[in-house]
């Protein structure tokens, strides 16, 4: 037997990247912007989009990814906004996180041409989902008050992804051990020069700092994956 | 957790570049920024491969350290911890230089094996000639 070194030379999750660029064509060809909504599993993404999608002067639809269910495209549909569920365990195992090809899969619902904006609601994880890119213009995450002010340092990868951080659930502050100060230093340490929001989707407090952004977005020249 | 992604997109990288022949082993260079676990990698590789030109091939890893660049001093170090400000200046705008490959570097073949069926007989036969 002989063997032979092969020369490779390639990132991995090349054929994601190449579907991840076929999605932003697509969303370019609409002239549709598109933001990667990121977080933990009840850090408040859908209660967010509940308070400041209403007031957007957009034209915006959301995408929702869950391993299971459709509560949260139920929550979604009842403000009128277009949206599509896609469940990561009909067909992708699973999956802790949308990739590029299950937001492909999806694209043949949506009509993007009836959108400005579209918003990714990401499966709740701070791993994986930030490995993958589907074909967005931002990358956004909220991480709540309730998680603890050391998640930047645990999940750097994430917090070092995203342009704009939500602190999210401030309502609760008074009732935590909570530093602010503290999380601000941590998430400078990570990614100097995050944008970041501190809001509380339950009372509205802080929001519309995340609706201004949305519209920032959806206000976007198109530029390269 | 992410490691089983991770190593679907290994296997899905691997088989492209075999051309149908079995793969003995897979060079990958990983950087630390990327907080891949190797155990749990190559658990997961070896569940992704089976029944692939992969099944069996051995997963070498190489780890590369994270290292920063400011923008401001020019200051080059190695992160250890998760700080990304310059300690010289303070600045924020420092660029990641290395640490965030993930990225299949080499694979080695066995040019004997093109539609092979029986991969026992290959495995024997691999196990008693060393790699050139």
């Amino acid at each position: 037997m002989h063997r032979t070194k092969v020369k490779v030379a390639e990132d991995a999750l090349d054929a994601n990247t190449t579907i991840a660029e076929a999605n932003r064509h697509d969303f370019d060809h609409s002239g549709v912007r598109v933001i990667n909504l990121m977080s933990a599993p009840g850090a408040g993404k859908t209660s967010l989009l509940e308070a400041t999608l209403p007031g957007l002067e957009t034209r915006v639809g959301v995408l929702e990814g869950d391993v299971q269910g459709s509560m949260d495209s139920d929550r979604i549909a009842h403000l009128h906004v277009p949206v599509v569920q896609l469940n990561t365990d009909a067909g992708f195992g699973g999956e802790c996180h949308l990739d590029a090809n299950m937001v492909r899969s999806a694209l043949p619902d949506l009509d993007l041409d009836e959108i400005d904006l579209l918003v990714i609601e990401n499966v709740g994880n701070l791993v994986c989902p930030a490995e993958f890119r589907v074909g967005e213009d931002a990358r956004a995450m909220i991480c709540s008050v309730t998680e603890g002010e050391d998640k930047p340092l645990k999940y750097p990868l994430m917090f070092r992804a995203c342009e704009l951080v939500v602190v999210n659930k401030i309502d609760l502050l008074p009732h935590l051990s909570y530093d602010l100060e503290k999380l601000r230093h941590h998430l400078e340490s990570v990614n100097p020069g995050a944008q970041v929001i501190e809001c509380s989707a339950r009372t509205g407090e802080g929001t519309e700092a995340f609706a201004e952004w949305l519209s920032g977005v959806a206000a976007r020249e198109a530029a390269a994956v | 957790m992410h490691e089983l992604s991770l190593a679907t997109g290994i296997v899905e990288t691997v088989i492209r570049h075999a051309d149908d022949r079995r793969v003995t082993s897979v060079q990958m260079r990983i950087g630390t920024l990327r907080q891949v676990v190797p155990d749990s990698l190559d658990f997961y590789f070896g569940i992704c491969s089976r029944d692939t030109v992969c099944q069996d091939a051995e997963l070498e890893l190489e780890i590369i350290q994270a290292k920063l660049r400011c923008n401001s001093c020019g200051r080059e170090w190695e992160l250890d911890l998760p700080d990304f400000r310059c300690s010289s200046c303070s600045t924020g705008d420092v660029e990641v230089i290395a640490g965030t490959e993930f990225e299949v570097e080499s694979i080695e073949v066995n040019e004997d094996s093109v539609g092979q069926e029986n991969q026992s007989e290959a495995k024997e036969e691999a196990g008693c000639i060393a790699p050139r």
